[in-house]
């Protein structure tokens, strides 16, 4: 049996290979240019197979110092004084490299992660890239980012990322601090290291001086040493939002910068004059891309009553044509779930959805036996008050409500704590622009989902977080602006 | 400080009406002598959450309003405050300063005014973006208001000190709560002048009372969404920021003094929102 028998259309199996390039056995800490060792290892595993992949070091307080004392020395000594145009060069060489690299990145974070080859083929790997390309060319154009006012970087930024985009993540937060003339200590999630500290082989490669970026590995403790480390002068972090809000706890007082990105329950409105078809493909990949594990992902679809079952007859439809299974497979569409433990969270919190009263309905086909899986889900009969309605899953389940009016979808789809991202589906200019004014949310795409680009600010309003990552206002959290 | 022997009653701003607070409790204000001014009110914890439900309130329409309208209304309350002027000065002069102090006071408060009047309708073009983005999208962000926001003025309490801290919030189309410093007589004489420039009911809203009781009240509270606090006290900003944590609310933490006048201070307590819409037929 392979790993594709949820397959109910016969395609035949398309893996993509590992042999061209090696995951190394184990891997120490990147710190001041140099592979560190650590008194404590942990294994990372792919979680499609349960395979453990590799052994990386776990730094503990004593290594998160040394990474921030590197940080503060290359900082000091070699990065704040080089010409702000050179600074560029490191970035865009690093960007070029990448690119040269990206099959393997792509397959590194496929096993590693759980995500489909496809998406971290042609979405995570390429996007990185144009995240250091990006950012590069700000290097020595700062003085236009800010009209009016005067930019001068932080010091040494402190940055603790997630496991469901670990490359994208990595360049997201390492590109702007570089570019606006910071140094970085840089902490991936602990089932994801492997792209981060190929990313350091990579800077390696492209010269850039010991300590000007750092990677240390390790769980929640080694991130918190990190966050309260005293010579950090900013935060950046994505995750959770209660990570969040405890991080921003902890900062109290201490005077750092910080940008917070954080959780998210996004509402997908769809109106009774949207393309049907095309709507239906903006929900399933608002929802099941990276299977859910995205903070913006379209969790909650409002469809206008009217056209509500159609829709979700034709959302049913296409799931059951999804192929869920073995993340190397080019025809893939949902893979592993990241861990067990996430997996625990998002059945927890389905059997709370069933519990509560509301209709569970999933495709028809099986999953792989081993590793970790849960099919694309869906629920109608919600009520705003059911828990799967409220909190963030991160995985593939879809919470459906219906809606008459478009102030009746603006205020369900508001009446949460989160703010990342929304969506709208109509024809009707009008209405787009009523609906996307309207919706309190850091992101808004009308008739698609999901769209990322390094020109284009992230992040969230209320509490979904604080700060905006790229374009032009994602500098400002990595400068110190007089005014 | 009428000249016809009728002395005026401070009370609060709350909802576009004076109540006096509903504690019952008073603030005495006495002049640099120790000479009996006026008993204004001690604002409680009900009477701060009643200014968050009238600024809720009003958070809706005041975002909605168009750009030239609420430079309009600023350039209004110019106007009439530059008109009671006399009576600010001699409110100012009353409370300890010397005529001349109180003069430019009152000029510098009018002068922030049209200052920000002006950037009604300019701050948002200098911090929007049109992204070019590597697909076919047409990509745009901007600023929105954050919504309702708690002003903890600076304990000098000039009333151009006062005007410095609440005039970018508001003409970025926040609702405001502020809680004034030192002199709260001239603060409650200001709310007259709102009163009567035609800004809607809720959207600034005036307290006065004893800072150390409603500083925390202020960032606990689940429905403002931002708080600007100008404050020296490292202790007091310190447990400001650990009770923001619990909804993330936006803090801006400044020094105990007037706030520059500056279009990034819109900005503190502004959201950028991204929209995507496809190119195509």
């Amino acid at each position: 049996m392979s790993a594709n028998d949820f397959l109910s259309g016969g395609f035949a199996p398309a893996p993509e290979s590992a042999d061209h390039f090696e995951i190394k056995k184990s891997y120490d800490l990147y710190i001041g240019g140099k592979w560190v060792k650590a008194a404590k290892r942990f294994e990372t595993t792919n979680p499609a197979t349960g395979e453990v992949l590799s052994e990386v070091a776990l730094a503990g307080k004593k290594e998160v110092d040394l990474a921030v004392k590197a940080a503060r020395k290359a900082y000091e000594d070699v990065w704040s004084k080089m010409p702000a145009a050179e600074r560029g060069k490191y970035l865009f060489r690093i960007a070029r490299l990448l690119q040269e690299r990206a099959r393997e990145f792509a397959v590194t974070e496929t096993l590693d992660g759980g995500k489909p080859i496809r998406e971290s083929r042609d979405i995570d790997v390429p996007l990185a890239a144009a995240h250091f390309f990006y950012h590069a060319g700000w290097a020595d154009k700062l003085d236009y980012a800010f009209p009016g006012a005067k930019s001068n970087p932080l010091g040494v930024v402190g940055q603790v990322i997630p496991w469901n985009f670990p490359l994208l993540m990595a360049a997201w937060k390492i590109a702007p601090a570089l570019a606006c003339g910071n140094t970085v200590v840089l902490k991936p999630a602990e089932t994801t290291p492997l792209t981060a500290l190929k990313l350091a082989e990579l800077f390696e490669d492209a010269g850039l001086p010991p300590g000007v970026v750092n990677i240390i590995t390790g769980a929640g403790p080694t991130g918190q040493a990190l966050v309260e480390h005293p010579d950090v002068n900013k935060v950046a972090f994505t995750g959770s939002t209660a990570v969040g809000k405890a991080i921003r706890r902890s900062i109290s007082g201490t005077g750092k910068k910080f940008t917070l990105e954080l959780g998210g329950k996004a509402a997908n409105i769809v109106f009774e004059d949207a393309p049907i078809n095309e709507a239906v493909e903006g929900i399933v990949n608002g929802i099941f891309f990276n299977q859910g594990h995205v903070c913006c992902a379209g969790s909650r679809l409002f469809v206008q009553e009217s056209i509500a079952q159609k829709v979700i007859k034709k959302l049913q439809k296409r799931m059951e044509s999804l192929i869920v299974g073995d993340p190397m497979d080019k025809n893939t569409d949902i893979g592993a779930i990241n861990s067990p433990e996430q997996l625990e969270r998002i059945k927890a919190l389905v059997k709370i959805g069933k519990e509560e009263g509301a209709c569970l309905w999933q495709p028809s086909g099986g999953l792989p036996r081993k590793g970790n899986w849960f099919k694309p889900t869906l629920f109608t009969e919600c009520a705003q008050s059911h828990r799967i309605v409220q909190e963030e899953v991160f995985g593939p389940v879809l919470a459906i409500q219906t809606f008459r009016t478009p102030q009746e979808a603006l205020t369900k789809a508001n009446n949460t704590p989160y703010g990342l991202s929304g969506g709208v589906w109509t024809d009707k200019g009008s209405k787009i622009f009523k609906m996307t004014t309207g919706l309190n949310a850091g992101v808004v795409w009308a008739n698609t989902f999901n769209k990322f680009d390094p020109t284009s600010p992230f992040g969230g309003f209320k509490e979904s977080g604080i700060g905006r990552e790229g374009g032009v206002h994602g500098l400002a959290a990595y400068c110190q602006l007089s005014h | 400080m009428s000249t016809s022997g009728i002395p005026k009653t401070y009370k609060l701003f709350i909802g576009g009406k004076f109540p006096r607070t509903e504690s019952g409790r008073i603030l005495e204000v006495r002049g640099p002598n120790g000479e009996f001014l006026a008993n204004a009110s001690r604002a409680s914890r009900k009477d701060f959450r009643n200014s968050v439900v009238a600024a809720r309130k009003a958070a809706g329409g005041w975002a909605k309003s168009t750009a030239y309208l609420k430079g309009q209304i600023f350039y209004r309350i110019a106007e009439v405050l530059d008109g009671r002027a006399a009576q600010f000065i001699a409110e100012g002069v009353a409370q300890g300063a010397t005529h001349a102090k109180a003069k430019a006071d009152v000029a510098a408060a009018i002068d922030l005014l049209v200052h920000y009047a002006g950037w009604s309708d300019k701050y948002q073009p200098l911090f929007s973006s049109v992204n070019p983005v590597a697909s076919p999208h047409f990509n745009f962000s901007a600023p929105q208001p954050t919504g309702v926001v708690g002003v903890i003025a600076p304990t000098g309490g000039s009333l151009a000190e006062l005007v410095s801290v609440i005039a970018p919030a508001l003409i970025g189309g926040n609702t405001v709560i502020l809680l004034a410093g030192g002199h709260p007589l001239n603060a409650i004489s200001f709310a007259e002048v709102l009163a009567t420039s035609d800004v809607p009911a809720g959207v600034v809203n005036i307290l006065t009372g004893h800072r150390d009781e409603l500083v925390l009240e202020f960032v606990k509270h689940m429905d403002v969404n931002g708080v600007l606090l100008c404050s020296d006290n490292a202790e007091e900003k310190k447990a400001a920021e650990l009770e923001s944590a619990e909804n993330l609310k936006r803090m801006s933490l400044q020094p105990d003094q007037a706030l520059p006048q500056s279009p990034y201070h819109i900005l503190d307590f502004q959201e950028i929102k991204t929209t995507w819409h496809p190119i195509g037929v």
